[in-house]
């Protein structure tokens, strides 16, 4: 089965900055792929790019299996978007602005209604759907848009940032709604800079840094990529940290001081070992837990810095966009 | 053919969305209230004076004179609607969704014009209703009335792809209803309100080549049933080159433009 987006040495440069250093990239129809990146790392213009906003300076892509240069209209055809920035009609109500969505999707009258009144109902527009949206909060603006993209039931959606901004219950109801969309077999690539929306929504997660993609793979797959486990004991008292701290080495303390955490591969013998030297000391822990390496430890280790790009970089990518937009 | 139809049903429904942002924040007021400022004020203040170097030499005659010069003012206001609405949306992600959509590209800049094409229209009618009550009357037959509103009709529309450009080209809100405001001046640069050999020498040459001389005689001729003569193939001719001047250069600048900036 051909993937729903294929994407092959894709470069892009605004002036002097190169956004997209030749990112190679496949999703297989029906799956969520997350783009995982700090700000500027090039996932926004990555979804330019597939949505046919931007032409790729070299190296191709294909939404749908039609290419996105040669193909434009056929890519629009198959695709819905949700952008970082909001699109909708200010001057609409929302209802109005989900009947402009089903006219130019050319639903017809009949089917057209019935989709907007299922998409309302869907949503939880029910209430502000008439009124204008200057009422309307960040979470519902936010659902609209989103609702919009949906109209007419794409089979694959870009949603840029769908999160950035939002309280966690409208996050959370964001999730739900993406998981139900990939429930019902749409290809989502979505992107983000949250290392839990990624682990949370995704089949497969690229990571994106620099505008190259420097590991993908599933979440797990991502995280078996470091070491970095570890195991944490805790304990009730200062003298049982130091005792089993000085047996174990130098096992770094948590911030409280009641703590300690051990590297580890996850494997039983070091399980076993750690015990073993808990038994030597005679102290009780009051719990122990098992920690597998998190996203943040899997972009620590991929790229050798944080999840944060100096501001020359991200400013580089907002001045490189004026230039286009000019 | 099978392409026009499909961007004609999605230029109606941009023509609708349009319709509705003017219903709601309606800036028809705008386009009749300075139009008929103008009328009162050059007939009512200064129409003795005005009146008195025309031949027949008083008020009455001077608004006989002056109304096809308003009736073009009010179609010169009208570029700032479209250079305004355009902007807005531009100020929107809105645009930007409709690129990533299988519309017609024209449909978006086809609804502002057709949108505001007929509110200036209807500003038109109001204005001339105006001038109606303060005593204007043509003599025109039927066909000059309809050879009248034809003429307002293809120069609005014309004005109103300018004034997409302009929206587009714009920086912002601001400055796209800025832009159109030389395009206010030309009417009053012409032969609309005073005749243009009353002028100095140089602006008397600026206003008879400039397109709203020709514009404003030939609609005197259509209202007051006088031959046209050559006045209305010049007319036509600009109104094809403000119209395909205005188009072209809008469509060039809104495709590069229509990337949404941080």
């Amino acid at each position: 089965m051909t993937p729903a987006i294929q994407i092959q040495g894709v470069r892009k440069s605004f002036g002097d900055t190169v956004v997209l250093d030749g990112i190679d990239l496949d999703v297989a129809a029906g799956t969520v792929l997350a783009l995982l990146g700090p700000n500027g790392a090039g996932k926004t213009t990555t979804v330019h790019i597939l949505s046919t906003l931007l032409r790729p300076d070299a190296g191709t892509a294909r939404v749908a299996g039609h290419d996105v240069v040669r193909e434009p209209a056929a890519v629009r055809a198959a695709i819905g978007v949700t952008g970082q920035f909001s699109a909708v009609d200010a001057l609409l109500t929302g209802e109005e602005n989900l009947r402009l969505m089903a006219d130019l999707c050319h639903l017809g009258k009949v089917e057209g209604r019935r989709r907007v009144a299922e998409l309302i109902e869907r949503f939880d527009l029910g209430e502000v759907a008439r009124k204008p949206l200057a009422t309307y909060s960040g979470g519902m603006r936010r659902r609209l848009d989103l609702a919009m993209t949906l109209v007419w039931r794409p089979q694959i959606v870009f949603l840029d940032e769908p999160t950035t901004g939002l309280d966690p219950r409208s996050r959370a109801e964001m999730w739900q709604i993406v998981r139900e969309l990939s429930a019902a077999g749409t290809t989502i690539l979505l992107t983000t800079q949250y290392l839990d929306e990624a682990d949370e929504l995704a089949d497969r997660i690229a990571v994106l840094d620099r505008g190259v993609i420097v590991a993908q793979g599933t979440p797990t797959e991502l995280k078996r990529l470091v070491p970095g486990g570890r195991i944490r004991l805790e304990f009730d008292d200062q003298d049982s940290v130091r005792a089993v701290a000085g047996a174990l080495g130098h096992a770094p303390r948590d911030d409280e001081g009641l703590a300690l955490e051990i590297p580890s591969d996850g494997s039983l013998a070091s399980l076993r070992a750690v015990m073993d030297e808990l038994d030597r000391s005679g102290v009780e822990a009051r719990s122990l837990s098992i920690h597998t390496p998190d996203l943040d430890d899997v972009f620590f280790a991929l790229t050798g810095h944080d999840a944060t790009v100096p501001d020359a970089t991200v400013r580089g990518e907002n001045a490189a966009r004026e230039e286009v937009a000019s | 053919m099978s392409a026009i139809a499909p961007s004609l049903t999605d230029a109606t429904t941009m023509l609708r969305r349009n319709i509705r942002h003017a219903v709601r924040y309606p800036i028809i007021t705008y386009l009749i209230a300075l139009p008929v400022v103008f009328l009162l004020l050059f007939v009512y203040v200064f129409g003795g004076t005005m009146g008195a170097g025309l031949p027949a030499g008083d008020t009455a005659s001077y608004l006989q004179y002056v109304v096809p010069g308003v009736l073009l003012l009010t179609v010169a206001g009208g570029a700032t609607g479209p250079a305004i609405s355009v902007a807005q949306d531009l100020s929107e992600g809105i645009i930007t969704r409709f690129r990533t959509m299988n519309i017609s590209r024209s449909a978006v800049l086809m609804g502002h014009v057709l949108g505001n094409t007929i509110q200036l229209m209807i500003a038109t009618v109001a204005v001339l209703l105006v001038a109606l009550l303060m005593g204007f009357r043509a003599p025109a037959s039927v066909w000059g009335w309809l050879g009248a509103a034809g003429l307002l009709t293809l120069i609005s529309y014309a004005l109103c792809w300018l004034g997409v450009a302009f929206g587009v080209y714009a920086r912002g809100v601001e400055s796209a209803s800025n832009l159109p405001m030389p395009i206010m001046i030309l009417p009053l640069l012409s032969s609309g309100f005073v005749p243009t050999e009353s002028m100095p020498s140089w602006m008397q040459w600026f206003a008879e080549h400039q397109p709203f001389t020709p514009f404003i005689e030939t609609l005197r001729s259509l209202l007051f049933g006088t031959p046209v003569g050559s006045d209305a193939w010049i007319s036509l001719a600009w109104i094809v080159v403000i119209g395909v001047g205005g188009w072209l250069w809008a469509r060039r600048l809104y495709e590069r433009k229509t990337l949404r900036t941080p």
